[in-house]
């Protein structure tokens, strides 16, 4: 595809470039600085805030309390990125390998999910695992059964059902966010798996490869590009995620967004507070620097 | 080859539905050990599905696959002893040429030395000796379908299936991959299966040929009687360029027969055609088998008179056009009877094309034993 | 296709293996299942949520008699409405630029107008805070809809990027041919976008318009942290009411939108056919 150089035509060029830019210096560009330079500064008073160049507010961050707290985002975000990988690849082999009419219908489903309002998903979700919800209503259910079927070859039954705590702790934060992710993932890895030449699969049966074999080896390598992508669409807003861990998890699910949001809202740490935000937003461009680093190393080869 | 032809595979009443669309329509044939069998067809006749259900990709609605006497009913592709080359290929693009190579031979449980000496035989059997470090990307169309090619016969299959194999190439490479394909299988003594929409290809290597058409099998013949003696107007058409011509049967005796065309004349031959008599037939009539006259009619009456009756395989014309393709120049020829016949005719020496020209008018005769009279 | 078939399955067809089925039922049940409860519960003639005491449409007079849920649900579909126009204009442009035109530093525009797709939320909340409360003093007393100006053009700020992506993509499928034919026959530039580009992108500019309505309308973390304290959208409305309790007048305003969700699907499959919305993702 030939680009034309902006001197060519400057006309057109001013009409698509202007808005565009001013828009993002505006509206972008500006506020993110403010940010990055709140975060050299201290606070002096209420509402008066220092530029000092001060690196305190990155100091502090390192404090196990903060470390500990990144170190958890990060482990509940790769454990959710992991679920969601397990659960959605079948799903995205299944769509692939779907007859034509029912794959529209498939992808369908997996996305007006996605399309779906994300305080209404954790609401319902909410619902459903509240201690008087269904799932602990499910389980009490089973739980009687087994009493039932204890006491039936004369055994003694079973204690009565205690509910269990299914919300705000960990577990709900890691359900609820598989629970919003999870179409992050399924789309990408179907695209990838779409995108794959199904005579390539075929050959590795053909060659005398099973299901399994033919999948770990000529499938998954394949798709790789498609698996990265999924993984780090669905790592990157699980690391910052901030609803879910604020509304379904306990005292001890804080991740990171939520630390955030309390220098802000309620802690009036203003500079403390940018300087978290631009230790998530540089561990962002880590995790993209290493993505394009792995792309990279199938082309050197 | 001494031995009685054995079939290897045998294909008993099959029939594939894709829900209310028949691909193949109650097939029965059986292909010999030994043989470089050519499924031939339009696009869409079901020769591919026909090869797809060999190597067991798609499963008959109905009938049978016995390859080597062994109903294939239930068997997967990955326990069957045949081996396909993909239209595309299907080279895996993430592993160099001796992995590619090697794929199946691993997964066989084949280790160590073994897998080393045996790649390296199989590239040198098809003519990439030196490559097994090459990536995919790196090689060529031709390249990549010669590691397709190695990577299934390493596998010693019973039979080799191929689909399409020359589709992707150009016109040069194809015509030298048609005669290396034929070496291979002389060499390798593997029965071949190949699918080919391309009649030269066809013709070219096969020792047997299925016509197919609209899931059924046209013709089954080698690929001489094939061109020179089609079944039907169908394979009449579609292998090689023909002109064809509806008639009466007016004369049917076991060594000549005569039919009647209103757009051609009267034909004659010189063998029966066991038809009978006064039926509607065809018949068909191939442009280089037809003798072009500059005028001066009585040479194209005296030349036809040879082996035929007065008044037989003859007519007269106007050129109307001409396409001059190097080796052979192509008349298009309108008929006294307003019909329109195709000739074909070498050209022999440097100044032929010059020696008739549009609105010449022509005669033309052809001999006995040249038209082919079609039932159906 | 019936669940069990009786015709073979051939070696691709793996979604006719019943352990297919059933992961892809099980998964189609962890998607739905919260989203039907809640749906259902919204009819229930009950304060608590649990059990089911009898069909009403109680809680969805209350919804749509409590003034600041509609008052919410009217500034969302608002803000919604206003940030998919500037988006998609914006956006469309950007994605042409980036197309068409070769300029200096035009990797870092690039990177730059995509980098709101990557920043999270909870930052970019941060910055606009700051931005609008302490820099712009954006004032919070004009009258409506000049009120939702700040988180309008935050929402535009978050929705752009995603179209001009979602067109960029759709442009590289462009043949020039086109428009050099366009040209031969005596358009100009203008002719051109309008007669060739424009209608080439119009299955971008779908999904991008559904992508930036839904990102807009589903947006909680950054008009929370933009939005003063007087205006009140959709899903900070219900953010407070869910922390606050539960309620079934939740599930009934829930349950509208969800509705209105499916609706805006229905309708883009329309515009569009089941085939290409499911591509354009």
């Amino acid at each position: 595809m030939a680009e034309q150089d902006w001197k060519a035509n400057k006309r057109v060029f001013a009409a698509v470039s202007v808005p565009t830019l001013l828009w993002t210096l505006l509206f972008f560009v500006i506020p993110m600085a403010i940010v990055w330079f709140y975060s050299f500064g201290e606070n002096r008073g209420l509402t008066e805030i220092e530029f000092s160049g001060t690196l305190e507010n990155y100091k502090r961050a390192t404090e196990f309390l903060y470390l500990s707290i990144f170190g958890k985002s990060f482990a509940v975000a790769a454990l959710v990125t992991l679920i969601c990988l397990i659960v959605g690849f079948p799903v995205a082999m299944a769509i692939t390998f779907a007859s034509e009419k029912w794959r529209p219908w498939l992808l369908l489903g997996i996305m007006l999910p996605f399309w779906t309002n994300l305080l209404i998903r954790t609401y319902a979700l909410m619902m459903l695992l509240g201690t008087q919800g269904f799932a602990n209503k499910g389980l009490g259910a089973l739980w009687d059964g087994a009493s039932w079927l204890k006491t039936l070859v004369g055994m003694q039954p079973l204690p009565t059902w205690e509910p269990v705590q299914l919300l705000f702790n960990n577990f709900a934060v890691v359900f609820g966010l598989v629970y919003v992710h999870l179409p992050f993932m399924v789309l990408p890895l179907y695209a990838a798996l779409d995108r794959l030449d199904r005579s390539l699969i075929e050959a590795s049966l053909d060659l005398g490869a099973g299901h399994f074999r033919t999948i770990m080896r000529i499938v998954v390598p394949l798709a790789a590009p498609g698996i990265v992508a999924g993984v780090m669409i669905t790592l990157i807003p699980a690391l910052g995620a901030y609803l879910t861990p604020d509304l379904m998890g306990g005292t001890d699910s804080q991740m990171i967004a939520n630390v955030i949001e309390r220098q802000f809202k309620k802690a009036n740490d203003w500079p403390f507070g940018a300087a978290l935000s631009f230790i998530l937003i540089y561990a962002m461009f880590i995790l993209i620097a290493l993505q394009s680093m792995r792309r990279k190393v199938p082309e050197a080869r | 080859m001494t031995d009685a032809p054995r079939p290897i595979i045998q294909i008993q009443n099959v029939s594939k539905r894709f829900g209310k669309v028949t691909a193949v329509d109650n097939v029965s044939l059986d292909i010999m050990a030994g043989e470089f069998f050519v499924l031939l067809g339009p696009s869409g006749c079901g020769k591919t599905t026909l090869l797809r259900m060999i190597a067991g990709f798609e499963l008959p609605t109905e009938g049978h696959i016995l390859i080597d006497g062994q109903d294939m009913a239930g068997i997967p592709p990955n326990k069957r002893p045949v081996n396909m080359v993909f239209q595309s290929y299907a080279v895996f693009p993430h592993m160099s040429v001796a992995d590619n190579v090697a794929y199946g031979l691993k997964i066989a449980g084949v280790r160590g030395g073994e897998v080393k000496d045996r790649v390296a035989e199989a590239l040198e059997l098809v003519k990439l000796g030196g490559f097994e470090d090459r990536m995919p990307d790196q090689m060529s169309g031709g390249q990549r379908q010669r590691v397709a090619l190695a990577r299934s016969l390493i596998m010693r299959p019973k039979v080799l299936l191929l689909d399409e194999p020359l589709s992707a190439l150009d016109a040069k490479l194809r015509a030298q991959m048609q005669f290396e394909l034929a070496d291979l299988q002389d060499q390798v003594g593997i029965t071949f299966v190949t699918v080919t929409h391309d009649q030269d290809e066809a013709l070219s290597m096969a020792s047997r040929i299925a016509v197919i058409n609209k899931g059924d099998v046209a013709q089954l013949a080698g690929p001489s009687d094939l061109y020179e003696y089609p079944a039907n107007r169908f394979v009449a058409d579609f292998v090689g360029s023909v002109n064809i011509f509806e008639g009466k049967l007016t004369l049917d005796e076991p060594d000549r027969a005569a039919v009647d065309c209103p757009g051609l004349g009267r034909v004659y031959l010189n063998h029966g055609v066991t038809g009978p008599h006064g039926a509607d037939v065809w018949v068909a009539l191939r442009p280089e088998k037809i003798y072009l006259h500059v005028p001066g009619e009585g040479k194209a009456v005296r030349a036809a008179a040879q082996d035929a009756p007065e008044g037989h395989n003859f007519a007269r014309g106007t050129i109307k056009g001409m396409s001059y393709l190097g080796d052979i120049t192509l008349y298009d020829i309108e008929l006294e009877s307003g019909a329109r016949l195709r000739v074909s005719r070498p050209n022999l020496s440097r100044h032929d094309q010059e020696d008739f020209t549009w609105d010449d008018k022509v005669s033309m005769h052809w001999r006995a034993d040249s038209p082919v009279v079609l039932l159906g | 296709m019936a669940i069990f078939s009786r015709t073979p399955r051939a070696p691709l067809e793996y979604s006719r293996t019943l352990w297919m089925r059933l992961w892809v039922g099980a998964v189609m049940v962890f998607l739905y299942a919260p989203l039907v409860v809640l749906m259902i519960f919204s009819f229930n003639d009950s304060k608590r949520n649990v059990v089911w005491r009898g069909f009403t449409f109680k809680y969805y007079d209350k919804a749509l008699g409590n003034d600041v849920l509609v008052e919410a649900l009217v500034n969302s579909l608002t803000i919604a409405a206003l940030a998919t126009l500037i988006s998609l204009i914006l956006g469309a442009v950007a994605a042409v630029m980036l197309w068409r035109f070769r300029f200096p530093l035009k990797g870092a525009v690039d990177g730059t107008i995509s980098l709101p797709i990557i920043v999270p939320e909870i930052c970019m909340g941060v910055a606009f805070l700051i931005f609008f409360a302490k820099w712009l003093e954006w004032p919070t007393n004009l009258i409506w809809p000049f009120n939702l100006g700040a988180i309008i053009i935050a929402h535009i700020t978050f929705c752009f990027p995603f179209v001009t992506m979602v067109v960029r993509s759709r442009l590289a499928t462009f043949n020039r041919e086109q428009e050099e034919a366009a040209k031969d026959l005596g358009a100009g530039e203008w002719a051109v976008f309008r007669d060739v580009l424009i209608p080439h992108m119009r299955p971008a500019l779908i999904a991008g318009a559904l992508l930036s309505f839904t990102l807009s309308l589903d947006d909680f973390v950054i008009t929370y942290f933009t939005s003063g304290p007087d205006t009140i959208t959709f899903p900070v409305k219900v953010y407070s009411m869910v922390r606050f309790s539960v309620t079934p007048e939740v599930n009934a305003a829930s349950t509208l939108l969800i509705l209105l969700t499916i609706l805006l699907t229905a309708v883009a499959l329309k515009l569009q056919g089941v085939k290409a919305i499911a591509e354009t993702h």
